[in-house]
């Protein structure tokens, strides 16, 4: 299969990554490369193989719904990019 | 004394020679003299691995009770997160990411009363082969200063290789711990999927992901996982079962001992020396009366495939948390929300996590995500029933870690698909959740270090240290140090 640039470019936008020019025509050669090593994957038969998302048998696990000591505030704002008040600070959302 | 086992280090303070201060002392000046070649470590904090060692030594003198790591230096890859000492995963994103909270391990360390001396470089988020994504630096190896240590945890591998620490946590993803550890020439074990919680464990790939011991010889890692193990209730994942005093068990012998040997990891692409080598350590076992088995992994060869799906998918949603709102890399410029996004992520990402973001959004994208994704988790089935059908034949697997010893810095950095088959023997563990280890078992003639790989059933920690240790007791390799 080939990757075109504008297939590349959509993928960014969906990964919300910003890239270059320059990136998006390297990045096409490389993905291109690695996509055509893993198509070889078509070639297992798979029929009736139950996917395998996760190595052990593990069940959703819930813990107690009782208060526990978290975060003060300013702890779990310290490293915010940007702060206003209690909140973290982003560009307008809705005008 | 920096060229010591964590064992030998911890028998002399007990036995009340030197103090933990000066042992501290004695790493850090190795650190100063050594670390500007070897490149290592991305913070040391003197002063307060000196403040900790100087408290240990104080309680000792008091006779108060002390933990199983009193008073030795541990240097932490940089994904674990350390509460109030930055911890920058290799990234540009994390330049000033400052933790809240400690991971797990830490609180562990902590509690057993290491020395944290430093954190250690690493491939940006733990994506690489050779320790070249950092953001940061180049580490070089302790063997040979133009070689790479191997990857991502190298840091931590050639801090071990180099004596400027006793022992190190990394992580392993594909390989992660034990491929650097069998490039610089120390023991790396990744453990049983679940066995150590990854609380604090920055994410990678989550079904994949495990952190583990780097060190000098298989007692030291039996030491630490010790105190690395065990549950967690803040990793949903992490298992809720005994931990076997490994350190006990360890001298005796697995008899009768039957160890697998899959065709699949001798064929082409295994450098011959390489090769030489993996089967001499055999030739070791099977003079102390092992069996060696002929056994198959038939589905092994889609190995590298399967994972660079898993693996990216699994990195493009771990990774979508840094988008320059809560903490990490937020771009100067923007014009909106979304565009905010994009430019932090844009700046703050290197090469390497791009493409692997890139490659995990296309392989769960629409349209595509059966024909790649499901697909690579149902051929993931068929490798861990691979593991299943050899484990009901044999103790444990053994083989090649990489297929060459270190290469040169630089040689694959413009190949991501060549770096990628590095990985060609370690990345079944992490899709199947077994347990791996990697030993010394000779050189190159050119001078650089060769490992063994073993492989073990899920939870068999204890019956792998003690099949890895019965080569160490029978072999040198594990004493040799680099000179520096």
């Amino acid at each position: 299969m080939s990757l075109t640039v504008d297939d590349t470019r959509w993928v960014a936008h969906l990964a919300r990554l910003q890239l270059a020019d320059a990136e998006l025509a390297t990045m096409t050669r490389q993905l291109g490369a690695i996509l055509d090593y893993v198509t070889q994957l078509q070639q297992a038969r798979t029929d009736n193989v139950e996917p395998l998302a996760h190595p052990l048998p593990i069940h959703n696990v819930f813990r107690d719904d009782s208060p526990a000591p978290s975060l003060s505030v300013d702890a779990a704002l310290a490293n915010a990019p940007q702060r206003r008040d209690n909140f973290f600070a982003v560009p307008a959302v809705l005008d | 004394m920096i060229e010591h086992t964590a064992a030998d280090l911890l028998a002399t303070l007990r036995k009340g020679d030197g103090s933990a201060e000066s042992l501290t002392g004695a790493f850090l000046d190795a650190i100063r003299q050594r670390d500007t070649r070897v490149r290592a470590f991305l913070h040391v904090d003197e002063a307060a691995a000196l403040e900790k060692a100087h408290d240990i030594d104080a309680r000792r003198k008091r006779g108060e009770p002390l933990g199983a790591l009193a008073g030795i230096p541990v240097a932490v890859k940089d994904v674990l997160c350390t509460a109030g000492q930055r911890t920058t995963c290799g990234s540009k994103v994390l330049q000033s990411f400052v933790p809240p909270y400690d991971a797990h391990v830490i609180s562990r360390l902590r509690r057993a009363d290491a020395v944290l001396i430093g954190k250690t470089n690493m491939d940006e988020f733990a994506m690489g082969s050779s320790t070249e994504n950092s953001a940061y630096q180049i580490t070089r190896n302790p063997w040979e200063l133009a070689c790479t240590p191997g990857g991502s945890s190298g840091g931590s591998a050639a801090a071990v290789a180099a004596c400027e620490t006793p022992l190190a946590l990394g992580s392993d993803t594909g390989g992660s711990i034990r491929q650097p550890a069998s490039l610089c020439g120390v023991v790396g074990l990744k453990p049983t999927y679940g066995r150590v919680s990854r609380f604090g464990l920055v994410a990678f790939a989550s079904s994949l992901d495990q952190v583990g011991p780097l060190t000098h010889d298989v007692r030291d890692a039996a030491l630490l996982l010790e105190v690395i193990a065990g549950h967690d209730a803040r990793d949903s994942t992490s298992v809720d079962r005994p931990v076997p005093k490994y350190t006990r068990t360890l001298d005796d012998p697995v008899q009768p001992l039957t160890i697998g040997v899959p065709r699949e990891y001798f064929g082409a692409g295994l450098d011959g020396e390489v090769e030489q080598a993996v089967r001499a350590a055999l030739k070791v076992y099977e003079k102390a009366g092992t069996k060696l088995l002929d056994v198959s992994l038939p589905y092994s060869q889609y190995a590298v495939a399967t994972y660079y799906v898993v693996a990216t998918a699994e990195a493009s949603s771990n990774l979508a948390r840094y988008d320059g709102v809560h903490y990490g890399h937020r771009a100067a410029k923007h014009d909106d929300l979304i565009d905010l996004y994009c430019r932090s992520r844009g700046e703050g990402f290197g090469a390497e996590v791009k493409r692997r973001i890139m490659l995990g959004t296309y392989v769960l994208s629409s349209g595509y995500k059966d024909a790649y994704y499901v697909k690579s988790l149902q051929v993931r089935r068929l490798i861990k029933d691979d593991f299943d059908r050899a484990f009901a034949q044999c103790d444990v697997i053994a083989g090649p870690v990489s297929p060459t010893a270190a290469f040169r810095l630089g040689d694959r950095s413009d190949d991501p698909l060549a770096m990628y088959l590095s990985d060609i023997y370690t990345i079944s563990a992490n899709l199947s959740g077994i347990a791996g280890i990697s030993i010394p078992c000779g050189f190159t003639k050119g001078g650089l270090p060769i490992g063994l790989q073993l492989q073990a059933p899920p939870f068999e920690e204890e019956k792998l240290l003690r099949v890895a240790r019965m080569h160490e007791r029978a072999t040198d390799w594990h004493t040799r140090r680099p000179k520096l």
